[in-house]
């Protein structure tokens, strides 16, 4: 095969943004369930349950993980992307991290959304 | 004020592997910045080989990596340098000789942003006018010698230097999207919308903090990215 330096794939400006997006997202979450856990409910199994019991701290959970989740693809593709050279291998991490992070996703709503 | 310096040898015609060398020279009161001390080590070993032209922060030739951070020899003063003075040649890019370093690379990404005025509008009698504001844009972007202490200095150039452009490349891109005389605009940012090419920079900043000129690649980079923005949302 001919050695060509391969670039212009056009894509890359949405990652970056996402991965800016998806922070401000995480961040408030962290910043939400602290001040709760702190300030409302008290730091106690009681308190955690309670707190997890409502629907919108569920909502907000799942939506922050997809957010945690996105952020996490796009930077660990990133790492991929500088450091594994061969096509190959890189394929097999990137397709690796997907469903890791897929496996996560759907043990986080089976934590969240499953039986108390 | 006698000076110990470690400096990086390798001729690949007669070495397996590159070396680091002792020298011990006497300087004279004159002998202020660093190249003087190297010009003086040169005439006691004339196989020591290395860049330098102007020898004035200028030209760009002489920079090499001074006790591990990038700089030009040539303003950088020997009074301030912790000995030994450890001297070696830029990271990153193949080594032709000693501190020689073969910059190939380094001008390839540099050509690949196009870095001159692209105006196809008819050619004006005289030069092409720009208010002193808009001329005031390229301040900070034009100031670029070119001595690849940045780029050198940046560990994702090092990773991917045939792919990332490189501060010193993204900089001037920079200079010519901001430059109200250029037209070409899209194409520009087209050109650098890429994984690589552009979004391989993790503000990691080595880039603003070697810059013997003091600008701010990161900065420019920043505002690539923020015209991006501007144009899909």
């Amino acid at each position: 095969m001919v050695n060509r330096h391969l670039t212009g794939a056009h894509y890359g400006l949405r990652d970056w943004l996402v991965q800016r997006l998806t922070a401000v997202v995480i961040l408030f979450y962290a910043a939400a369930m602290i001040a709760f856990l702190l300030l409302a409910v008290g730091v106690s199994f009681e308190g955690w349950k309670a707190l997890f019991s409502l629907v919108w701290v569920k909502v907000l959970t799942t939506v922050s993980m997809l957010a945690l989740l996105w952020h996490a693809w796009i930077g660990m593709r990133d790492i991929w992307m500088d450091y594994i050279k061969p096509a190959g291998v890189r394929i097999a991490m990137h397709t690796l991290t997907a469903l890791w992070l897929i496996g996560s996703l759907v043990y986080m709503i089976k934590v969240v959304w499953g039986a108390q | 004020m006698k000076m110990h310096f470690k400096i990086y040898r390798f001729n690949p015609d007669v070495d397996q592997k590159p070396y680091m060398q002792d020298y011990h020279v006497e300087l004279e009161p004159a002998d202020k910045k660093l190249l003087d001390a190297l010009v003086r080590l040169k005439a006691v070993d004339d196989t020591l080989t290395f860049r330098r032209s102007c020898r004035e922060g200028v030209c760009g030739s002489d920079a090499m990596n001074i006790n591990g951070k990038n700089g030009l020899a040539c303003i950088t003063d020997v009074a301030g340098l912790k000995q030994p003075v450890e001297i070696r040649p830029l990271p990153g890019l193949p080594v032709i000789r000693d501190l020689i370093v073969d910059m190939t690379q380094f001008f390839k990404q540099y050509h690949s942003i196009k870095p001159y005025l692209i105006n196809e509008g008819p050619k004006p009698d005289r030069e092409r006018l720009q208010s002193p504001e808009d001329r005031k844009e390229l301040d900070g972007l034009y100031e670029c010698i070119l001595c690849a202490c940045c780029s050198t200095s940046c560990p994702s150039f090092w990773w991917n230097p045939d792919k990332f452009v490189g501060p010193a490349g993204l900089l001037a891109a920079y200079r010519f999207i901001a430059d109200t005389r250029d037209e070409a605009t899209t194409e520009r940012l087209d050109n650098l919308e890429d994984p690589y090419r552009l979004f391989r920079c993790h503000t990691i900043m080595n880039c603003v903090d070697v810059c013997p000129k003091e600008l701010n690649p990161t900065k420019a980079i920043g505002k690539i990215k923020d015209l991006m923005v501007k144009r899909i949302v």
